[in-house]
């Protein structure tokens, strides 16, 4: 499925080895779209030599720091942005 | 001057020296690589440095029309300069404000706009770096200096994938009657990265 800006979203909380583009800190975090960055060969599959095709939706998502850190030291505005694979991403709640 | 100078200049004797060194000799024996080649990807990266961020963000605090361009399109803002941005990754300005400051990091790897700042400082790629920017930011830019307000926002962008980002940081305030080359001297590579600000006056 695609996203739109304002979706809620959580990051898969996948142990798929390899080349993956999804740091560690964010899988099972919850977050919502900001935008579409656009669509690209899949980086973990160029990463062996293969095609990466076809081309993935890359978005760009927001996760509120207090999110992510139990012990955030800052204020409750403070954020991170970063660029997530449409196949890490499910809706929040769970895929309907 | 030739390929193994240009490295001695660099001054390293490390083990990783010599592995790439070896790595080089092979691919240049087996053909992968010409010597040219090399050399002009040595010639590409040493073309590319901070300076060209400074000009950028220096254009943009003077000219609001290029300013808008370099937030809506990074790519074509470099190209106006006559910069290079070829690279097939995306070139993002994020922009300063009173109520937001940017910090750009790489946790997975070492991900910068190399095709318009060159290589990233050695700091940027440390594990330290890389995983204390996303959990404290703001102890971070103390170390470096920098303490940004409680009431400032910080975004902190991880490059996880196929977009490079720049800070644009906001222009010191002071400097309005300063012209456009001497704030370019302003701007330092870390208030690129956002772990800084520039200040009014350098140094």
């Amino acid at each position: 499925m695609s996203y739109r800006p304002g979706d809620r979203v959580r990051v898969l909380p996948s142990e798929k080895p390899g080349h993956v583009r999804t740091p560690g800190y964010l899988k099972g975090k919850n977050g919502w779209v900001d935008s579409l960055i656009g669509t690209f060969p899949n980086p973990e599959d160029l990463a062996y030599g293969l095609s990466g095709l076809p081309e993935r939706h890359l978005y760009k998502v927001g996760f509120r720091q207090a999110d992510l850190w139990d012990d955030y030291d800052g204020p409750a505005g403070d954020y991170l942005y970063a660029e997530v694979y449409e196949h890490w991403l499910e809706p929040q709640g769970g895929a309907s | 001057m030739s390929v193994h100078h240009a490295h001695e200049e660099a001054g390293a004797r490390s083990p990783y020296a010599a592995r790439i060194r070896a790595i080089e000799t092979l691919l240049l024996e087996k053909g992968i690589l010409t010597e040219p080649e090399v050399q002009d990807g040595i010639s590409y990266m040493e073309a590319r440095s901070p300076a060209n961020g400074a000009k950028l963000v220096a254009r943009a605090w003077v000219d609001p029309e290029f300013k808008a361009l370099l937030l809506s399109d990074g790519k074509a803002a470099a190209s106006e300069l006559g910069m290079d941005p070829e690279h097939p990754a995306e070139f993002v300005v994020v922009e300063n404000t009173p109520g937001l400051h940017n910090l750009v990091v790489c946790t997975l790897c070492s991900c910068y706009p190399r095709a318009i700042l060159g290589r990233p400082p050695d700091w940027y790629k440390s594990f330290e770096y890389r995983s204390r920017a996303v959990r404290e930011p703001r102890a971070v830019m103390r170390e470096f200096g920098f303490e940004p307000p409680k009431d400032v926002e910080i975004i902190v962008h991880d490059s996880t994938a196929d977009v490079r980002y720049m800070v644009l940081p906001m222009r010191p305030p002071g400097t309005e009657d300063v012209g456009e080359e001497e704030l370019a001297q302003l701007v330092t590579r870390d208030s690129l990265v956002g772990v800084n600000v520039p200040l009014a006056s350098p140094g």
